[in-house]
Formats: C-alpha cells, sequence, structure tokens
C-alpha cells in the first residue's frame, strides 16, 4: 500500500536538510561575508573548494631527469678514484665516465686488486669491481642506486617546494606521480614563466678559475679546461669563456643568499659554511688578480677579478635586474636541485577567467535549473511541481556533498552538475508516465502511483547504472578538469535516485493523505 | 489551484516505427559508413591534448584586426599557428603547434607569442602539452572508451539476455561511430572533454536503450501470443513519451549551459547535445528493431525481473 514509515520520512527529510545545510556556507561566501565568524561553531564551515580553472593559477607536470641525476653524483667517484690511489704508486689510466659509473685500467694489471681495495676503503658504498687486464669499475651498489632514485625524487621535490613556498602563494600542491613525475599546483599564480624559472633551474653554482691565456674562439678541448658560455651575452661580456676544471668551490657549502646591493647596482651576497669559506679564502687568497668565474649551471654569469682574498661572506656580480637578484638568491638559498627537471606540461589561467567561468556557469545551472523545473510542471502539473522540489535537494545535495567532502569542483564539473538536473527529472519522468499508463488502463489513484513507482524501478536502477559505469570509468581514466566532470555526474547519478524516488513519493503520499479521497490525479 | 499538465503524446501512441525499420536501416547505415569514410578521409582536428602543442587565451582592449595578428604571429618563426576568435570580437584563442627540437622549445613558444603580443594584451590562459603527455592520454582516452563500453555490456549481459547486449552495444557503437564522424566534418576539435564527452554520450544513449529493452521484456510476458515486430513496435510506443521526455529536459539543460556557460566549454556543450539527440534516435529506431536479427528472442525463457521483487517486497 501507499505509505511511507514515519522513520522513512523523517530520514529522507533529515537528508534533505542536511544537504541544504552543508550547501549554506557557500551562500554566505557569495555575499561577501566573513564565513567562519558569522557562522554558529556547531555548523558546516567548509565552502566548495573551485579547481584551477575556476580560481585561476598554474598547473605544471615536471619530469625529473633521474637518471641524469645519478650520472652527476657518480662524478664523485672520479675524485675518489684520485684521492684514493693518490701517492700508493699505482700507474693508471684517467677515469672515464660510463653511464652511472667510472672505469680506468691499472697500467700493470697485477696492481688491480689492491687498487680495487684502497677504492673500497675510501668509499665503502662503492661498487668495485675487477674486471680483466686491470680495468676497475667504480660505480653504485644495486641496492643503493633503487635508493638513491627515490631520495633524489623526494630531495627535488622537497627543494621545489622551498622555493614555491618563498613565493609567498597560498596552498600550493606538489605531488609526486609515478617513479620520476612531480605534479605542482599553485592557486591564484599565473605567471607560468616565472614560476617555471623557479622550479626548473637547477641552480648549481660553483666558483672555478679563468684561463685569462687562452682564447675562447680557438678553443681546442683539452683535459683540465672547459669552453663555457655566459648566461647572457649583453653587450661588454664575453660570449663564452675558457675556464679551469679546478679547482672549483661549489655553490652546496652555502648557507645563505639575499639580493643586496653595490654601487647601486642589484647584486646578490652569498654566505660560505666553515669549510666553504675555509676552501674559498684558498682558493682567492692564491689568484688575487686573476678573473674568476661564477658558473651557474654550466653557464658563466660573470667573471670578476679577484681583489683580494675572501673568505666567509662574497658578493656575485652581474648583469642583473632586481628582480633576477631576488630570484637568484632564491635558488641559491633552496640549493641545487639534485637531478634536472623538465616540463611536460603546463596549464595557467589567470584570475580574471577563473571569475568569468564560474559566474558563466552559476548563470547556466540557474537558468537550467528554472527551465527544467517550468518544463517539469508544464508537463505534469502538481506532480512536476513535486519533480520540480525534489530538484531544490537534489541540488543541494550535489553541493553539500562537494562542500563537506572538499571535492575539487572544475568547470566540467558544473556541465557535469547542469547534465544531471536535465538527467535527474528521468526518473521522475519514468515514474510519472508510468503512473499515467496505470491511470489511463483504469487503476484506481492509489493503485496508479503505487504501480507507477514500483514498475518504474527496474527501469530506473538499470538506466542509471549504465551511466554510472561510464562516470566511474571517466574518474579512473580521467585527469585535471575532466576529472571534476565525473565526479560531479557521479555524485549527481546517486542524490538524484535519492531525490527522484525517495522525495518525490514522500510529497506524493503526503499530498495524497492530505486530500480526503482523492479521485482524480492532476498528472 | 488547477494546474493542467500538457500531454505531448497522445495517450496510446502507436507510430509504426519497427514496421518501417528499413527506413532506419538505410539512415543508420549510410551514415555510419559516411562517418566512417569520412574519419579517415578528413581524419580528426585533434586537439593539443592529443597531439602537444600550446594555447594561448587573450582578451583584448578593443577588436583586434585577425589578419594583423596572424602577421605579427606568423613572424615568429613557430610553424603552424591557428588564431580565432574566441566568444566575442575581444578574446582570441591562438593554438601553436608542436614545436620541433627538445622540450625546452616547445615550452618557450608560449613566452615568445606573449611577449609579441605587448604588454596591453591580457593572458587570460595558457596550456602547454608536450608530446609524451599528449601520447599518453590519446591512450587513456582510448582504454576508457573501450573499458566503459565494456562495462556497459557486461551490465546489459549480466541484467537481460545476451541478444539485448548485443543489440545495446550495436546502438552504442552507433552513436559513438557517427559522433566522431560529426567531428571530423565539423572539424570540432577533437580533445579529451570530447573522450569526456562521448562516455557521457555512450551512458545516456544506453540509458534510454534499456528503458526500452526492459519494456520490451516486460511485455515479453504479458503478451506472449504476440508477434515479435508488433511487440517491439508496441513496446517502443509504451515507452516514446518517456524517451521523448527525458531527452527534452537534458537538451534543455544543455541548452542553458551552451548559450550561458562560456566559452571554454561550448564544443564539450554541442558534443553532448548532439549525443543526446543520436542516443535518443538510437534507442527508438535502431536499438529495438536490432532485436529483430535474434527471432529466438520471443521463445527465451523471459528471466524473472529481480528489481521487481524486490520492490514489491518492499512495499
Amino acid at each position: 500500500m501507499l505509505y511511507v514509515e514515519k522513520w522513512k520520512a523523517l530520514l529522507i527529510g533529515l537528508i534533505c536538510v542536511l544537504g541544504l545545510v552543508y550547501t549554506s556556507p557557500n551562500l554566505w561566501k557569495d555575499n561577501g561575508v566573513d564565513v567562519s565568524s558569522n557562522i554558529p561553531a556547531w555548523l558546516p564551515h567548509k565552502t566548495l573548494s573551485l579547481g584551477l580553472d575556476l580560481q585561476g593559477g598554474a598547473h605544471l607536470l615536471a619530469e625529473v631527469e633521474i637518471e641524469a641525476g645519478i650520472k652527476q653524483r657518480a662524478a664523485a667517484f672520479e675524485d675518489t678514484v684520485r684521492s684514493a690511489l693518490r701517492g700508493s704508486g699505482i700507474r693508471r689510466s684517467s677515469p672515464e665516465r660510463l653511464g652511472t659509473a667510472v672505469r680506468f685500467r691499472t697500467l700493470d694489471p697485477a696492481d688491480a686488486g689492491r687498487a680495487a681495495d684502497l677504492i673500497q676503503e675510501a668509499d665503502r658504498t662503492a661498487e668495485v669491481t675487477v674486471g680483466e687486464n686491470g680495468s676497475i669499475t667504480v660505480g653504485f651498489k644495486a641496492e643503493d642506486a633503487a635508493e638513491l632514485r627515490t631520495k633524489i625524487l623526494s630531495q627535488v621535490i622537497e627543494i621545489i617546494r622551498i622555493r614555491i613556498d618563498e613565493l609567498g602563494t597560498k596552498e600550493p600542491i606538489i605531488q609526486r606521480q609515478g617513479d620520476n613525475r612531480v605534479v605542482i599546483q599553485v592557486p591564484g599564480y599565473d605567471d607560468s614563466a616565472k614560476l617555471k624559472n623557479i622550479i626548473g633551474t637547477t641552480a648549481q653554482l660553483n666558483f672555478r678559475l679563468v684561463d685569462a691565456n687562452a682564447d675562447p674562439s680557438s678553443f681546442i678541448p683539452r683535459p683540465g679546461f672547459d669552453l663555457l658560455p655566459a648566461k647572457d651575452a649583453r653587450s661588454g661580456q664575453l660570449p663564452k669563456y675558457v675556464v679551469k676544471t679546478s679547482p672549483t668551490v661549489a655553490g652546496d657549502l652555502l648557507v645563505d643568499s639575499q639580493p643586496s646591493f653595490q654601487d647601486n647596482r642589484p647584486v646578490v651576497s652569498f654566505r660560505f659554511n666553515g669549510e666553504g669559506a675555509r676552501r674559498f679564502l684558498d682558493l682567492t687568497g692564491k689568484h688575487i688578480g686573476q678573473p674568476l668565474a661564477i658558473v651557474l649551471d654550466n653557464q658563466v654569469i660573470s667573471a670578476p677579478t679577484i681583489q683580494s682574498a675572501i673568505g666567509a661572506n662574497g658578493i656575485i656580480t652581474g648583469q642583473f635586474s632586481v628582480a633576477e637578484t631576488q630570484d637568484l638568491a632564491l635558488l641559491l638559498r633552496s640549493g641545487a636541485l639534485p637531478a634536472p627537471i623538465q616540463f611536460l606540461q603546463e596549464s595557467t589561467v589567470g584570475p580574471s577567467l577563473g571569475r568569468d567561468s564560474v559566474e558563466a556557469g552559476k548563470l547556466a545551472s540557474v537558468i537550467a535549473f528554472v527551465a527544467v523545473a517550468a518544463f517539469m510542471v508544464f508537463s505534469y502539473g502538481l506532480f512536476g511541481i513535486f519533480a520540480a522540489l525534489a530538484l531544490v535537494f537534489n541540488a543541494g545535495l550535489i553541493l553539500g556533498i562537494l562542500s563537506a567532502l572538499q571535492a575539487t569542483l572544475t568547470l566540467p564539473g558544473i556541465a557535469g552538475i547542469v547534465l544531471t538536473i536535465g538527467m535527474a527529472v528521468d526518473a521522475n519522468v519514468l515514474i510519472f508516465e508510468r503512473v499515467r499508463e496505470e491511470l489511463a488502463s483504469g487503476q484506481s489513484v492509489v493503485s496508479a502511483i503505487d504501480g507507477g513507482y514500483r514498475r518504474a524501478l527496474s527501469s530506473i536502477i538499470d538506466s542509471q547504472v549504465t551511466t554510472l559505469i561510464a562516470a566511474v570509468i571517466l574518474f579512473a581514466m580521467g585527469s585535471g578538469p575532466i576529472r571534476g566532470f565525473s565526479v560531479t555526474l557521479t555524485i549527481g547519478i546517486v542524490t538524484s535516485l535519492f531525490t527522484a524516488i525517495w522525495v518525490t513519493r514522500l510529497m506524493v503520499v503526503t499530498w495524497l493523505r492530505a486530500g480526503t479521497r482523492r479521485k482524480t490525479l492532476p498528472i | 489551484m488547477t494546474l493542467i499538465p500538457f500531454r505531448f503524446f497522445p495517450e496510446r501512441p502507436n507510430f509504426q516505427i519497427v514496421g518501417r525499420r528499413r527506413f532506419a536501416y538505410l539512415f543508420s547505415g549510410s551514415a555510419m559508413i559516411a562517418a566512417l569514410a569520412l574519419t579517415f578521409l578528413i581524419g580528426l582536428n585533434l586537439g593539443i591534448d592529443f597531439r602537444g602543442g600550446s594555447l594561448i587565451e587573450t582578451r583584448f582592449k578593443s577588436p583586434p584586426s585577425i589578419s594583423d595578428l596572424r602577421n605579427t604571429v606568423d613572424n615568429l618563426g613557430l610553424g603552424e599557428v591557428t588564431i580565432q576568435e574566441f566568444g566575442n570580437p575581444t578574446d582570441i584563442l591562438i593554438r601553436i603547434q608542436r614545436q620541433p627540437g627538445a622540450v625546452e622549445d616547445q615550452t618557450k613558444a608560449i613566452k615568445t607569442v606573449t611577449d609579441a603580443l605587448g604588454q596591453e594584451v591580457e593572458i587570460r590562459r595558457t596550456e602547454f602539452i608536450g608530446p609524451t603527455v599528449g601520447q599518453e592520454l590519446k591512450e587513456a582516452g582510448a582504454i576508457a572508451v573501450l573499458l566503459s563500453l565494456i562495462g556497459i555490456v557486461a551490465y546489459i549481459w549480466f541484467r537481460f539476455e545476451w541478444q539485448f547486449a548485443v543489440a545495446g552495444i550495436a546502438a552504442l557503437v552507433h552513436d559513438v561511430i557517427i559522433t566522431i564522424g560529426l567531428f571530423a566534418v565539423t572539424g570540432w576539435e577533437f580533445n579529451l572533454a570530447t573522450i569526456a564527452a562521448l562516455l557521457t554520450i555512450a551512458g545516456y544513449s544506453i540509458n534510454d536503450t534499456v528503458v526500452v529493452f526492459d519494456r520490451v521484456r516486460e511485455n515479453l510476458r504479458r503478451f506472449k501470443q504476440e508477434p515479435l515486430p508488433a511487440l517491439l513496435n508496441r513496446s517502443v510506443n509504451d515507452t516514446l513519451s518517456r524517451t521523448v521526455m527525458t531527452s527534452l529536459t537534458t537538451i534543455i539543460a544543455l541548452f542553458a549551459l551552451a548559450i550561458f556557460g562560456g566559452e571554454v566549454i561550448r564544443d564539450f556543450t554541442y558534443a553532448l547535445i548532439w549525443g543526446v539527440v543520436i542516443g535518443t534516435y538510437s534507442s527508438i529506431f535502431v536499438a529495438s528493431c536490432f532485436l529483430l536479427f535474434f527471432r529466438d528472442v520471443r521463445y527465451m525463457q523471459p528471466s524473472v525481473n529481480k528489481a521487481d521483487i524486490s520492490a514489491a517486497n518492499t512495499e
């Protein structure tokens, strides 16, 4: 019989009210009222969490070239070989890089065993292999290599986080994705060029002596010297420099770096730790009067002449703007990336487009809502009003669930809500059409309604499940804004089943019981 | 208060739909062949999501001359660049094809163009998709479409007899192929959003079809003596007003979105509207007629409708 138990009616009512309550914080926010202070503490405070396409911001997908990072670290094995065998009297070829390892030969194969022992002693973590004819390979142990990968990736993420935090943006998201990717989302920041510059610069700084006698234009590669390009060859700067491979003092010994001024020109000041200061003093003290190249990521920023021995504190001069000194100081403070990164994907949305999209989405939703509701009332009369009311609760539930779960609402997500508004009444259409049929076949009012709801149920469930399958797969496979579409579509399908079946049923039953002996149905 | 509901259909519609199925076969068959042929001949206008490349949406203070803009941008040597108005005359969308060379060159293209446009122009949105990601998205998209088709078929198979699953998937493939053909003919950009639209269309179309099939199953039990074509025709007519009504409400909502929802999702909305139209058509004219290929549907054991029973139990 047509009857809804009291506890069921209460539960249905409670769910509808909860939906509206959880939606309510969004309404206060729209009127520019500060949410947190005006709502009683026991009411929910969470508002919709907007995607980057609606609030504006930058999204970057970066790939960390971990292999290159490992190779970089492997270069240290060259030093290990040199220092371990220094003074041992073992004659050897100069070490060559071989992927992520270093290989050399002892000229007398009989020395190989002793050389390997010396190296192993110098670096316990290295894997030292003796091959034929005195060849020795120094590399990472297999188990260390895997650990190194994870370590490089997490270091990259940590450094990116430090750099972005320095930009002073709110709530950036930096997430690892897969084995070697990092997703970076910075809401409210739409200067992707600057962002990429800050994140993507490796920032490996070192100081190297310039070979003032060599002519860069006719440089022939020879061991111990490198030809490096100038960072940007503006007027008065040499396009290329010949620098000595060693000695160098590296930027990883820096403890601080700040933008500063000298003679009214923007410069970057830096401070070394104890070891750095000692080595820098040694380097500069021995070569007063010679040009010293300041090298960032294998490009020469500038090559000032050493005036006097310098210890802990120094400055980097160059053709900088104030903004550039700020960025460079930030990069040096945060430390160098242990591996270079590449950007695979980026998108930025300016704040005005985001605002426009929110406004357009709101307008479209409201109009879709009103139009569909009007159409339902036009087609089904009083029952159409029930369906339209159910639609209000449906919208409340969708927005309430989105707010409570803090699921990201994107522009396609708004499209999903609008689509749901159109499709939500489907269940009511099925039921009402069925009721009409039952009436036409001569059933009484009560049994027509009863039969309508009961018989339409299987169609409703079958048809919604198929849409749900598509929505769920879209959620699993999709990314970014499109995923937002599947989120609202999925939520919308589930809530619309509830409102279209149970909420309208409760309304219809209440209406039936309110009137005495209803003989005809306005449907 | 009296509200007189408006009826779009006669109380008991009796259109000869299954009887005239040859027209539907002819129309759908040629549309599918045309769609396939055009997709292969013309090809799809793949968006940068799949092809890799960059996109810049800009807003000018006053409507710029597109040909001047084209000259400016062409001189930058970035290869094929498309420039189009986007929604209104002050908004311009610039698409830059994938740049040869390293990833560095790719990401510089956006900056090159924005620098050339000058300070006066507001950059509303930029997007860059590298070739690797493009390829991955393409594969993910194809897998998503396949998986949902399989999922939907599996569900229908589970709920109905296999003949229904075959007829349902035929209608579905029909809708998807013709929709892809539409993208080939119109040159609309085929991107990630289009894949989402295709999946939604698939879900929506089968939704309509399932309602018809549900009725076929019910009528198979009620009218045991009726010849299959007449029974199918009866089922389609029984559900006709529901099919059309639901499509109307959905299309009303989607039109609101297309008109007021902004330029960014307009193509997506058009694809959805088209999907509702073709899905409704196929549910009425294609899916049930397809059941005629399986004459044994008539004699098979009508499976017990579980939902009916559970619904009855809750009363």
